[in-house]
């Protein structure tokens, strides 16, 4: 019987998923993930986790509660840095030490680290200790890392082209229905596991979509021209999303014809307190384009993005009719 | 160039004396205070952490009293301290205050920009200057982390209530009029040996409460409600690790010359924290398993709300506590913290540790529950 790997569908799932459900299978474990977040997986994670840890965090908490039971080995990676010279956030650098700590009767955990920061060739080293829990042959597993590395390649492009992780690819279900009469381009730059997991934003892809919105995030542009604007800033952003973002903001000020962006974050993310407020600083010293912060948490209702969304498309429909050109500042 | 730089405890003591030594001309801000955080909140963006928000009201209040540039230092992260110097810029421009932030960074490689800024600071590049007023700064941080342990020590025995707090705040006011290391170094000097003329009670054991936490609350008493010398009002002896020359010399000066630092907490955080997820939260999972294994009555951790590493941190404590049975709690502070609600909460926690020690002494064996 293979060895069943549970991977909580939370946090650096949604970023990584091709990769490491590629590379488990092709070692031959069996590949568990949670389900999608529903309000139990939710309000489980809300009980066990620290009050003052942001939501996906406590989600991801939930999620480890909903598989940790079905599974013989738990996936919970050390994600210190993805990229050279940058971390991720400090909880990610802790997560197995805050799950260990806090959730009961856990399964074995790989919590090996994952730390390019240094450089990035070193890599080879945690993907093999890692692999290494399945089986004993660092060959095969080298192979199968050369395999989800293709197939993490592909999964990055189709983002690029705008497909959604929840879209169906075959089923062409990222087609919609517009409602209103012309399609706007809107930036939505948060965090992937906010922006994909349609339960903790309250469907904010799918409303946008309803109303006609084009929606671009920072996962669509290219990264040598994320790099090329980052490399502008006074000092460079430490945080591999951070950089992104105000990369990406700063491209899309430059040269596209985005009508507004919503910068959607978790209540209590640190690097997003500090990396919002700077894209907001730079959208309104720079253009007229609408900007709101879109804010969750475990007490965030429906209703309230509702008027929100609502009202911030209308607002941006005017502009364009050039009825009453209100400003996006209030 | 009238520099200023921004309050944390006693940082502006080392920070004066060097400032002084290089004969640069530098403007202190008003100690921290509600203005200060008034204004602070009202600049800064809503989540960030609380110093992020003082530092700006200390940076509004000296810049009217006459300071044109900021002395920083900087980081790497992933704390988001290190992104503070660029934070300060882009908001103090937005206000339309026209300061210079100067930010000192540990180098990764880029050697010149560091050199270019002490350059800028000191307006020279006398070496021989500038390692004197390190060295003597080095040796002002070391006194004045003495001298704040020992009214630790005096606090909780002093016989008339209330002599060390008079004695220390003076000397705290004091400093602002020296001008210099030496004389700064002389001062401290003083200031000991009057606490050291305090009436003790000498048989007294105290109960021993550790603080652990996040760098800037725990080491400035104004954010945390002062609650050093209310433990010590209350005759409880506390002890807190992480101090000012600890970091100038650990965080700054070892780092840059690549030696290593007292590393005992990392051994002992091992089985709770394997690494550095960076701001102290090592040090603090570290410190609070050596307070446990030293015998002390409680660990009180401080941290400002939303501090990513110690809500890590705040996570693996009650792990520890279970393991060591050892009392923790964690006090989380922002600009909407209450002082009553906050010394409720001490208050509890003093009575559980001297009810838990009745009890010890009573029966033995015999152990309050503090979950």
């Amino acid at each position: 019987m293979s060895i069943k790997v549970g991977i909580p569908k939370s946090l650096f799932y949604y970023q990584m998923y091709p990769l490491w459900n590629t590379f488990f299978e092709e070692l031959g474990a069996e590949v568990i993930t949670s389900p999608n977040t529903t309000k139990k997986i939710l309000d489980e994670g809300v009980r066990v986790c620290v009050d003052e840890a942001c939501v996906p965090v406590k989600l991801f908490h939930g999620h480890v509660l909903s598989i940790k039971d079905k599974v013989d080995i738990l996936f919970i990676p050390r994600l210190t840095s993805i990229s050279k010279g940058e971390y991720v956030c400090p909880k990610f650098g802790g997560l197995p030490d805050m799950v260990k700590s806090t959730v009961k009767g856990l399964p074995e955990i790989i919590d090996v680290e994952i730390n390019w920061r240094k450089a990035d060739s070193n890599d080879i080293e945690s993907i093999i200790t890692i692999g290494s829990f399945i089986v004993k042959d660092e060959k095969a597993i080298k192979n199968a890392y050369k395999k989800a590395v293709d197939k993490f390649n592909d999964y990055n492009e189709d983002i690029k082209k705008g497909f959604m992780p929840e879209d169906d690819k075959n089923r062409k279900s990222n087609l919609f229905v517009v409602k209103d009469s012309g399609i706007i381009n809107i930036a939505v730059i948060g965090h992937p596991y906010n922006l994909y997991d349609s339960y903790i934003n309250m469907n904010l892809f799918k409303k946008l979509r309803a109303n006609g919105v084009n929606i671009i995030t920072q996962e669509m542009i290219g990264e040598d021209v994320i790099n090329l604007h980052a490399r502008k800033l006074n000092k460079r952003v430490f945080w591999n999303f951070g950089r992104k973002a105000l990369g990406s903001v700063m491209h899309m000020i430059e040269g596209s014809d985005i009508k507004g962006m919503i910068f959607l974050m978790s209540f209590g993310c640190g690097i997003d307190s500090f990396i919002g407020d700077l894209a907001e600083r730079m959208i309104r010293r720079h253009t007229d384009i609408p900007f709101i912060y879109v804010t969750i948490d475990e007490h965030s209702g429906q209703a309230g993005l509702d008027t929100r969304l609502e009202a911030f498309i209308d607002m941006i429909r005017w502009r364009d009719k050039n009825e009453v050109d209100i400003s996006a500042y209030g | 160039m009238k520099l200023t730089f921004p309050h944390m405890g006693n940082t502006y003591i080392p920070v004066k004396a060097m400032l002084d030594d290089l004969g640069v001309n530098c403007i202190i801000p008003p100690f921290n205070n509600k203005k200060a955080l008034e204004i602070g909140t009202k600049l800064a963006p809503e989540l960030a952490c609380l110093p992020l928000k003082i530092n700006l009201g200390n940076f509004i209040q000296a810049y009217e009293m006459g300071a044109d540039s900021i002395l920083m230092t900087g980081g790497c992260g992933p704390c988001r301290f290190g992104y503070y110097c660029e934070m300060h810029r882009e908001i103090l421009s937005d206000m339309g205050v026209d300061m210079k932030v100067i930010t000192l960074d540990i180098p990764g490689n880029d050697y010149n920009k560091l050199l270019n800024n002490v350059r800028e600071i000191t307006g020279g590049l006398n070496i021989y200057k500038i390692l004197k007023a390190v060295k003597n700064t080095v040796e002002v941080s070391k006194k004045v982390d003495e001298l704040e342990r020992l009214t630790f020590k005096i606090r909780p025995r002093e016989i008339h209530k209330g002599a060390t707090d008079k004695i220390y705040r003076s000397f705290l006011y004091s400093i602002l009029k020296i001008k210099g290391s030496r004389n700064i170094k002389k001062h401290i000097d003083k200031a000991r040996n009057k606490l050291l003329e305090i009436q003790t009670d000498k048989e007294m054991k105290p109960i021993r409460v550790g603080i652990v936490g996040e760098i800037y609350t725990t080491n400035d008493p104004y954010s945390n409600l002062y609650i050093e010398s209310r433990l010590g009002n209350e005759g409880i002896e506390v002890t807190r690790p992480v101090t000012v020359s600890g970091w100038i010399i650990d965080h700054m000066i070892k780092k840059a010359l690549h030696l290593k630092g007292d590393e005992r907490y990392k051994e002992a955080a091992k089985p709770y924290l394997g690494t550095m997820i960076g701001g102290h939260s090592q040090e603090t999972i570290g410190n609070t398993v050596l307070f446990a294994k030293d015998g002390y009555d409680g660990v009180v951790q401080i941290f400002p709300l939303g501090c990513m590493p110690e809500i890590v941190s705040e996570s693996i404590l009650p792990s520890i506590e279970r393991d060591f049975k050892i009392p923790v709690m964690s006090l989380i502070i922002d600009e909407m913290t209450g002082e009553a609600g906050y010394m409720t909460r001490v208050e509890a926690f003093i009575d559980l540790l001297k009810r838990r020690r009745e009890i010890d002494a009573f029966e033995g064996k015999g152990m309050l529950s503090w979950n």
